[in-house]
């Protein structure tokens, strides 16, 4: 039987009827075509589906969208559109820390997670941090590179301001 | 793949979530974190018609210092233990613990109530648990019980809690002066189930050991709690020969069973080696 949920998503209210075994990605894919939200192993072990909620990291796969009423969602387009991981993204690009950008959302997400709480990650706590992130094209030395080069521009940035 | 169709409530007290469990006649499960029963379900391991949510629960929430013990309560989630200023103090073992349970997104939604109802014998919390000596509430229709994490941990995916019930909250005792803890585990990668782990309390006054409390993972059923090892440090000052004699009594201690990974003999080599680590690494607590 379908229940209807109301959550925000990447700022907007949503009202949606939902089955409740729909996972919260599924609804982001089908329902709202938001697709960046991406499905490896639908089992909370790949990490493409991270997406915010109530501002942390967390598996869309393996949260319910029934679970989610009342709260808030980002998702991969809203960090896009926000510009907040603009910088990011670039160093990516820059990099080419991707190469067929299956995990790329997820590894943005976890990355922007992290430099939201540690400005100045050590490479060690990089990889910490992306460790439940695949990327089967064994990209994860470009990867650590673009978000260690993130973290130095953004304390040059603070720096130059102060 | 997706989870076969089933109902959902949202329960919003601890009863009302036990009656609603009572009225499925054992085809519902309870939904805390959620992430082993969703994965579990998406392999279709577990099928049940109703999902019974306890996000809701207030009783399941807060940590909060009572009566010389540590109330946590069963919905708090893994990255709590790590950020938690009451449980960095008073649950010290679960602090240290927390950053090898899985990964960040994964600690951001997994309960160490969930954990520990979960018993998998390879997980981290559990072992925690017993090396602190905490005790286990269980509500029933009937009321609620205590059970000492030793006569919690039954068997692999087997604890105390009888079909129905529901982990309330850990309590675990304030830390004496002397007290020591440390953690450490084996893994293949970062975030995997450890290959081995222990987690240790000591209380050393005067340079003489009086209550060692030592728990492994990874190499049993259940958490195992390492007897010989134990009495070989007690009584005695923590150095290399003490350490020795503990890492000598752990085989006596452990009965691993050989697995396609690697033998019986490894897993207790390799306990052994940890054992020796974390204890010349104790550091002091609060």
């Amino acid at each position: 039987m379908k229940t209807d949920i109301n959550f925000t998503v990447n700022g907007e209210a949503v009202r949606e009827a939902i089955e409740p075994r729909t996972s919260l990605a599924d609804v982001l894919r089908d329902n709202l075509s938001l697709t960046g939200t991406h499905l490896g192993c639908e089992m909370g072990a790949c990490g493409a589906c991270l997406v915010l909620l109530d501002g942390a990291p967390v598996h869309a796969c393996l949260v319910l969208a029934v679970q989610v009423a009342g709260q808030k969602i980002e998702t991969i387009e809203g960090l896009n559109n926000s510009g907040l991981v603009a910088d990011l993204q670039e160093q990516f690009h820059d990099r080419n820390a991707l190469q067929c950008g299956f995990c790329t959302s997820g590894m943005l997400m976890s990355a922007h997670a992290l430099l939201s709480q540690n400005s100045m990650p050590s490479r060690p706590e990089i990889r910490d941090a992306l460790s439940g992130n695949y990327c089967r094209c064994t990209g994860y030395e470009a990867i650590v590179d673009a978000i260690s080069a993130t973290a130095e521009r953004r304390s040059k940035i603070v720096e130059g301001v102060q | 793949m997706k989870s076969p169709a089933f109902e959902y409530m949202r329960a919003e007290s601890v009863l009302d979530a036990m009656a609603a469990y009572a009225g499925m006649d054992g085809d519902a499960v309870y939904l805390a974190g959620g992430h082993s029963v969703m994965p579990a379900m998406a392999l279709r391991l577990q099928a049940p018609s109703l999902m019974i949510d306890l996000a809701n629960i207030e009783a399941l929430t807060g940590v909060s210092l009572q009566d010389g013990w540590l109330r946590i309560g069963a919905m708090t989630r893994h990255v709590q233990a790590m950020t938690n200023p009451l449980i960095a103090t008073h649950a010290p073992l679960f602090a240290a613990a927390a950053p090898f349970v899985a990964h960040p997104a994964i600690r951001n939604r997994g309960t160490l109530g969930g954990s520990l109802a979960h018993a998998d014998p390879a997980s981290e919390f559990p072992a925690a648990a017993v090396a602190m000596r905490a005790e286990l509430e269980i509500a029933s229709q009937t009321g609620t019980r205590r059970v000492p994490a030793d006569a919690f941990f039954r068997d692999i995916y087997e604890t105390a809690i009888e079909p129905g019930e529901i982990l309330q909250a850990i309590y675990v005792p304030n830390p004496v002066a002397g007290q020591m803890i440390g953690f450490d585990e084996i893994a293949r990668r970062r975030g995997d189930y450890a290959m081995v782990g222990v987690a240790v309390q000591v209380v050393s006054v005067e340079n003489t050991m009086t209550d060692v409390s030592i728990a492994l993972f990874s190499v049993g059923n259940k958490p195992t709690r390492a007897v010989g090892a134990q009495a070989a440090l007690i009584g005695r000052a923590l150095d290399g020969a003490s350490i020795s004699a503990a890492q000598a009594a752990l085989g006596d201690d452990l009965d691993p069973s050989d697995d396609p990974q690697f033998p019986a003999s490894m897993r207790v080599h390799l306990a052994r080696v940890l054992l020796g680590r974390v204890l010349a690494n104790l550091k002091a607590v609060a």
